[in-house]
Order: C-alpha cells, then structure tokens, then sequence
C-alpha cells in the first residue's frame, strides 16, 4: 500500500488562542464564509490542475479551529475535492473540533457535510488543567462532546497534552484511565512542550521535570498497549488498523497538497518533490487568492538530500518506522545508499535503531530520545 | 643643554593611591609646565587602562624649570616609573636614570608591599631617598606611626619626611626645595664617548618609535648615527627633545639630561630597555651596567571565542606588539579550542593588561586558558627543554626530572589576618624565610613556587585579607619538584588546553575541580560521557555525565517538517564548533566556560 495522497485545510481562526499553541491560528470576529469558501474551492482548482493524476486517501481539516466553518463550506470543500481528484471508497475525511456546546451541536451537521472522522481537542478531563491551557471548554462539556461525536461520526479521536508543570506520574495514570473508558479506536497524547511565540514560552512557563516526563512517557506505553491502544507513532495511539490515515501520508514520506493560510504542502514535480507554502497572514491570504488566483507565498524544489533527511526524520516517528519501500519512492534514492553505515551502526549498537531488509526503526529508547537520535543519525 | 649642577634627576615611588599621579601633577603646575586649560587630571598616565586602574606601564618623563629659594634655576626631570611587580626590571632601568626618589606614602595607610620592593630596587640604585608623608590634611592621617613605619620596615631616616597635601597643594613647594638641596646633581663628561641609557620606548602613530633616554656622557644631537650596543643596530637621529610634559624638539642633550630621540624606528621590538646608545661615529666600548633582556615568566594561551575572529586576532597582536616588545607570541592549535596564540608575559598583571586591552581597544571576545610558567624539563638522555605549555610535556617515561621557577614574595597584612595568609602560603607550597611586625602590620617573606600564585593566589591574598594584604615578589631559583602533568580526558581523549602542570600533592583535588566544573557544563546526549583526570595513563579523578533520557518533539505534522528540519541544519552548523570524542560531540563552549569559570 502506498503512503497515499492527503489534501489538507486549513481554517486559521479560533474564538481565542491558547497559551500553548504555536499553529497559524487568528482571533478574529465576523468571518465571511461566502468569501472563504470560494478562495478555498479557488484553490482547490488550482492544486487539482496539476495532482489530478493522484488518487485522494484523505482529507483533513486542521487550524485553527475548523470546526468554527460553516458546515456548508465544509460540504463544498470535500464535494470539490470529490469532484477534481479520484479518491479512494474509503476516503478519510477528518476535521479537528473543539469540545465546546455550539460547535458539539454542529457535529451531526458536519457528518452531513461529508466528514467522516472527528479529532476532538478535550486536552484534559481536569478543569484546573483546562484553565491553565486556556481552554474554554470545561471536563463536562468535554464528555458531552465526546459522546456527541460519537454519535454522529463512526471514528473518533481526542487529543490530551500531559506533563504538565507541576502534573505527578500518578496524576497523569488517573487521568488516562479516565480518557480510555472514552476512547474509541484512536487517542493523541501530547507532552507539553513550550514552543517559542506563545505565550507560555513569554511567560516562561516549565513543563514537568524529566524524570517525571519520562515516567508519564512509560505510564502512557504501558497503560495504552493495556487497553489495545499502543503507539503507532511518538504521540498517536489506535487500534491496529484505526490509525489516522492522513498523519500516515506524513509521516511515510507521501505527497499532500496544503490548502489554506500558512498551510504546507510536497508534491513530486518534474525534478523530484516541490515544498509549497501558502501566506500565512489570513487577510493577506484570501487577498491573494481572490486578486492572483493563488495563495501561494512561496515555491521551492526539495533537493533530494533534504527530502531525504524530511523523510527520514517523519518515518522515525512510526513505531513500525520507515520502509526501505517509502524511502526509496519518497526520495528516488535507496534508504541504505542514504544512511551512514557508521552512524547507524553506533546506534544500533547502542540499541536505539534497528536497521534490516524491512527498513529502519528506533526501538522504544530510541524513539524517547529521537531528536537526539536524529541529529547524531543526520548530522 | 644644561649645566650638570643644575639638574636633579628624580622618581617618585608609591603604592597605587597613595597620591603619586597628584602630586605630579602639583608639581608640574608650580614649575609652569602646562597652562591651567591644558592641565588634564594625572597627565601622567595617558593610557585608558593606566588611568582606571591607576597602573603605569610605560616610563615617562616631564621636565621641570624651578627657580629655588637660592634664586637659581634648575632642570628637574620627574621620571614616572612603571608602578608594578612585573614591571620590575623596567622600574629599575627608569630608577637607574635617577639619582634620587621621593618616597610618597599615605599617612593614612601607611607602607604597603609594592612600595617597599620599589625602594629597595632605589636604594640598591643608590638614590638618595626623600619621604614625604601625603594626605596629611586628612583626620585620619597619623604622621608619627607612618614615619616610624618607615624607619622600621625600610630602615631609612624619616625624621625629614615632608608633610604635604597633594590634593590641596600644601607642602609641595618644600618637595620641590627639597630635590634641589637634598638630591645629589648628575654626574657625566660631556666630552667622553656618548652613553645613553635607553630608559623605555613607545609606538607613537606620527612618529614611529619614541625613545626614552638618559645621557651619562657625552652629547646626543640630532642628525647623529646612534647605534645600539645590544644588536649594533644604526639609526640616524631624525629628533631630539624633552617633555615640558609636551614634547619640545631640542637641538642636544647633554650629561645628566633626559628626553626623547625618533630614529625612523618602526617596532618597539626593536628597541630594549636598559640598552646603551652610542655614537657610531666615536663608540663607546663598554655598555652601561644592569642591561638584560626581558624574559617572559608566565605563559598562556590566548583563543577567539568566534573562531571567526582569528584573523583579527593575530594583527591586534602585532599591533599591540609594536608598543610592547615584552610579551611574546606563537601560533598554537587546540583540538579542544580551535586556533589561537601561545602568548609569554612578564607576569601576571601584564597578562591581564594585554588581555585586556585585546578586548577593549581591538573588540576582541577573547578565552584565556589557565597559565602557567616556564618548567625545565630535564630528560633521559641528558637535554633539557624549557616547557611553555604543559600539551608539550614529553612523556612521564623520558622525564628524569622537572625544575620550576620559585619567587621571593614580600606581604604585608594587618595582623588580624595573618592566620589565613600563612595557612595559604603553606597550601601553596611556601617556605617562610622571615615574619616581623611594623605596629599593628605584619611582614611576611616566603619562598613560594611561581605556579602557585599564577593560579587565584592574589585572589584568594585579597579575599582572605579582605583586600588588605599586598603583594610584591621577584624570581627567585629554579628547583627540583615532584611535577606531574595532568591531563583531563573526556571519553578517553585528552582535551588539551584543560591540561596542566602541578605538584603531585594537589593534582587530584585540581584535577577534581575541573572535571566537576566540565560536568555541569557538557549538555546531556545520547551516550555517557566519560569525564577523568589522569596523570599519565593513571586516572586520578572521574565524573560523567549521564545520557538523556528524554528528548523528542510530540509533535510533527505536515507544517512542522520543515521547521524541524531547519533546527536540525542549525545543530548541524554548530557542529563546526563541535569537538568529537569518541561518540560523542562536545560543544567548545564548555570548554570556554570551563576556562573562564577558571578566571573566578
């Protein structure tokens, strides 16, 4: 199976921003749907123009909070996408959600537009966490939410960010628990990390010290792999065979077209793989779609040690890790002409890679230390 | 020219404070030297660093016309000494230009360790010594004990010592008297072979080289051949003049007289202080006694925090060699710290006045490493190296034995803190030769070895003392030691420029210290390191810092990579600064921090 083909949306606006978030996201009030939709179905157009050979695995709507859209919009945008591109039966259609009662109300709303699967941003089922994080949801409204999107969609996801400062091992434990007497077939669990540009970072906010950061990291593996989740990726947790297609083309090395302010997108072209990126500011965005024709705020081709280095740095990421298969249709080079024998040789030595016929993969202490992995394995 | 009954040749000799740049000043003023708008504080010291820290580096003259009480007029050259330790063979060239000094001491204070070595070198200049008790106006001033101080620890008649008030001008007139009766006038042979005694020199950017002088025979006229005794070198004379302080072209200068020549000279390098100047028409045959070349005693090795800055480095040393021919550099590479220069210096403070003028005046991010002195290795098969920097130690197996330079320091500690004074000398390997009392001061002579007190000893001197306790030394004798080199190993591999020379007896607590200091400052990575001191292939010390736990982004998506991706390509560029070892990498900073920790 190939790493399949993704389309991704993203809508940049949120009803307030969060201390931890470091996404393209906008507060911003009275937003025109009519205007947004067409720039969206605009850019569509164009992307197709030149991927409509490709087969559509998925489609994801990411912000921002996407679902703030209008659920019409939504149904134009994964109509259009039907209409431009093959896409497969199974077409995954995902959009991120927050747990909060107007947007719950709108679920069975977007189930009708089309999507088939909801991410649900609950973060926490602590309401002094849920403040902290800025969230304006409470536990409650979380376990509505939940049961709401259960109803109307049939895969569910949530997200919880953990290692919290301050958060002990057995808090987190408790915790889990509860998220998995929720959980359907697929959990994200984030530790927190303060990423520059938000305002935990300006306000100096820790995380969890290390040695409990590192005991939560085991409690999440040991308790999930318990409850039939185990990790398919550093954060991402399902039942086998219930794992997010669409971060799956991400993370195989395979191509997605990125749609919307600041979003990403790598598709082949002529001389290997092209990195596009679109304007980040939203204003300026659908400006540019509306006057130019295109959103694009920069073009580039990928050089294939580069791709390379993406590619690996994403594979990793999988427990099952990256495919000599993938690597070699990510990048048009072979995964073992690539790696540096000596390198990888010090690290499989050291019991964090595993390197075989199959491809490359960081065991369970390879993948808690990957970055450092990563640079030795790179640099 | 002047007639010799007419001239006093005279320095002043004070610790740092005690009022000597004033009372210069006081007296330039009364002579008429500068008007009042052209009077500039301490015009002595022109030096940015020299007027901070109160600290001369190069000779000076100011020339002085008196007219006594006599009704007569006198030439009186006030030579201002440099005014520290490491400087001491330079001092004692400027006080052999004289024949008598004024020993200022604050009545408040009271002698302190620097001023009694510099009279000692003017007494054994056979100077003719006037005290004169400064800061007498203030409440605290106590004249009496001061000169009974004098009496004691320098054994020199104070019962004349002149009261004055540098700040305020009082007394300064009976200074001036005194030169002229006190001090005995210059003698020399205006007709005799012409010696002059090369007393410091500078780099001036107009006018090359400027050479201090001091005529004992004969004439130095402009257009004259010179030649320098010590390397025969021929220069013609473009200029002759004095210092009135400001320079004033003169056609000759005679016996007895002091002033400057140019010579179209263009390295201070060039020119050695104490050197004799002679006619190369009518040379003299014999050089002026006392002469010797200045040997650098403490060495260390001097690198760019921005590798970068290498370049800039190696001309600011050049540049600032024009002006300084007494520190000495070479290239040198660490693997630890990249490229840099292996630098000698006169001593401690000289080290630091370099140091410091690098950054200042040439903006300079600069790391120095530990230093260290000259150890004489002796091999064997018999040869003996002089060992400047501890990475060239020959092995332990080739060595039959090590000698290093001892010193003589004089301190002088209110007795108070007497006890922690001598507990420190013991640690560093002291020998007390003599401990007598001058009223409520203590004064303490030790034979001390050299590496002992390059490494914090005037640090820890002042903070045991409370800032108290001051400090003068001169190089003693080479001895026998049980010295080892120790090497600190990260991974197994030695890192060079931690490594030092000591006494067997301390090497495992120093070696301690510093791999301690390197575990806190080596980031966390992947794999254990290993961090040891070892002597030879025994280690003596180990520490190591542990291997991350936890380090992994939770999330990446789509966007993310490319952000990611660009992290990893910045490590990637602060992999130039990184030093491997074995498997792992080591950023150089560490190692500079590690040094510089070193500094506190």
């Amino acid at each position: 199976m190939s790493a399949g083909f993704g389309v991704y949306v993203h809508w940049p606006f949120c009803e307030s921003k969060c201390p931890y978030c470091d996404f393209n996201s906008h507060v911003c009030e009275g937003v025109d749907q009519r205007a947004w939709r067409e720039a969206y179905l605009n850019e569509l157009d164009r992307y197709a123009g030149e991927t409509d050979d490709q087969t559509v695995t998925s489609i994801f709507f990411g912000g921002g909070t996407p679902s703030l859209m209008a659920p019409e919009t939504v149904a134009a945008i994964i109509e259009r996408v039907r209409t431009r591109w093959t896409c497969t039966d199974d077409l995954e259609v995902t959009a991120e959600a927050n747990p909060s009662s107007a947007e719950a109300a709108l679920f069975s709303a977007f189930a009708e537009a089309g999507i088939n699967r909801l991410s649900i941003g609950v973060q926490s089922f602590n309401d002094d966490a849920l403040k902290f994080l800025g969230r304006r949801h409470t536990a409650t409204a979380a376990l509505t939410a939940i049961e709401a999107a259960q109803k109307a969609v049939p895969r569910i996801s949530f997200d919880l960010i953990y290692a919290r400062p301050g958060q002990t091992a057995e808090d987190w434990r408790n915790e889990l628990r509860q998220a998995l007497g929720l959980a359907g077939e697929h959990l994200s669990v984030y530790q927190l990390t303060i990423e520059r540009g938000t305002a935990f970072h300006r306000e100096r906010v820790g995380t969890a010290d290390e040695e409990a950061a590192v005991e939560m990291l085991d409690i999440t593996a040991e308790e999930l792999s318990v409850a039939g989740l185990p990790a398919y990726e550093i954060s991402n947790h399902a039942r086998p065979g219930a794992e997010g297609r669409h971060n799956l083309t991400y993370w195989r090395g395979g191509d997605y077209v990125g749609i919307g302010p600041g979003a990403h997108g790598r598709l082949k072209s002529a001389d290997g793989t092209a990195a596009v990126q679109e304007i980040r500011l939203p204003e300026t965005w659908l400006n540019a779609v509306q006057t130019k024709g295109s959103g694009t705020q920069k073009r580039r081709a990928v050089a294939q040690e580069e791709r390379a280095q993406e590619v690996l740095m994403m594979g990793l990421r999988l427990t099952r890790g990256l495919s000599a298969v993938d690597f070699m249709a990510a990048t048009g080079v072979a995964l073992d002409t690539f790696l540096d024998r000596a390198r990888v040789c010090a690290l499989q030595e050291a019991d964090f890679l595993v390197f075989d016929d199959a491809g490359l993969r960081a065991t369970p202490e390879g993948l808690k230390r990957l970055d450092a992995v990563l640079a030795h394995l790179l640099a | 020219m002047t007639d010799l009954a007419h001239i006093r040749n005279f320095a002043i000799i004070a610790h740092i404070d005690h009022g000597k740049s004033t009372l210069a000043d006081r007296m330039i003023e009364k002579c008429g030297g500068l008007t009042s708008r052209e009077m500039k504080e301490q015009v002595l010291d022109s030096m940015d660093i020299e007027r901070e820290r109160g600290i001369t580096i190069k000779a000076q003259t100011v020339r002085l016309s008196y007219t006594a009480k006599n009704g007569e007029t006198y030439v009186l050259n006030l030579m201002d000494t440099p005014g520290h330790v490491d400087f001491s063979y330079e001092v004692s060239r400027s006080l052999a230009a004289c024949e008598g000094s004024l020993l200022v001491v604050d009545a408040t204070q009271g002698v302190e360790a620097q001023t009694l070595a510099n009279v000692y070198l003017a007494i054994d200049a056979n100077h003719e010594i006037v005290p004169v008790l400064n800061k007498i106006d203030l409440q605290a001033a106590e004249p009496d004990r001061v000169k009974e101080q004098i009496e004691e620890v320098i054994g020199i008649d104070a019962s004349d010592a002149i009261p004055i008030s540098a700040k305020t001008g009082m007394g300064v007139e009976d200074v001036l008297e005194a030169l002229v009766e006190r001090l005995p006038p210059p003698t020399g042979n205006a007709e005799a072979e012409l010696k002059a005694m090369l007393v410091d020199s500078w780099y001036d950017p107009y006018l090359g080289v400027m050479i201090l002088v001091r005529v004992r025979d004969g004439i130095l006229k402009k257009g004259m051949k010179v030649r320098f005794l010590s390397n025969g070198a021929v220069h013609l004379v473009d200029q002759v003049g004095v210092f009135s302080p400001k320079l004033t072209p003169v056609d000759s200068l005679g016996p007895g007289e002091m002033g400057y020549l140019t010579a179209s000279i263009k390295t201070v390098a060039e020119t050695q202080v104490g050197d004799t100047i002679t006619d190369d028409k009518r040379p003299a045959t014999t050089a002026l006694p006392g002469f010797k070349p200045s040997v650098p005693v403490v060495f260390s090795s001097l690198f760019p925090v921005d590798a970068a800055d290498y370049e800039d480095l190696r001309d600011s040393l050049a540049k600032l060699r024009l002006n300084d021919a007494s520190f000495v550099y070479e290239p040198e590479t660490s693997a630890a710290l990249g490229f840099g220069f292996r630098c000698g210096f006169l001593g401690m403070l000289h080290l630091e006045i370099v140091q410091e003028r690098l950054e200042r005046e040439f903006d300079l991010d600069l790391i120095t490493t530990a230093p260290s002195v000259v150890y004489k290795v002796h091999k064997n098969d018999g040869t003996m190296i002089e060992l400047h920097n501890p990475a060239d130690m020959p092995d332990p197996t080739h060595i039959d034995f090590i000698e290093e330079p001892w010193i003589k320091a004089t301190i002088l500690v209110p007795d108070e803190f007497l006890g922690g004074i001598l507990t420190l000398c013991t640690e560093r390997r002291g020998e007390q030769i003599e401990l007598t009392y001058a009223g409520s001061r203590a004064m303490l002579v030790y034979r001390l070895p050299l590496n002992e007190v390059v490494f914090d000893f005037y640090d820890r001197l002042k903070s045991t003392s409370r800032g108290y306790a001051s400090l003068d030394y001169q190089m003693d004798e080479y001895r026998e030691s049980d010295l080892v080199k120790v090497s600190i190993l990260v991974n197994a591999e030695p890192v060079d420029a931690l490594s030092f020379v000591a006494h067997r007896a301390q090497a495992e607590s120093r070696g301690r210290a510093i791999c301690q200091r390197l575990k806190g400052l080596i980031p966390r990575q992947l794999f254990k390191i290993a961090i040891q001191a070892a002597i030879g292939g025994k280690i003596i010390a180990r520490e190591s810092v542990s291997a991350l736990r936890k380090d992994v982004t939770a999330k990446c998506y789509g966007g993310d990579v490319t952000r990611k991706r660009k992290l990893l390509e910045k490590q990637k560029k602060g992999k130039k600064r990184m030093r491997q070892f074995g498997q792992v990498e080591i950023p150089q900073s560490a190692f500079l921090a590690a040094l510089k920790m070193g500094d506190d």
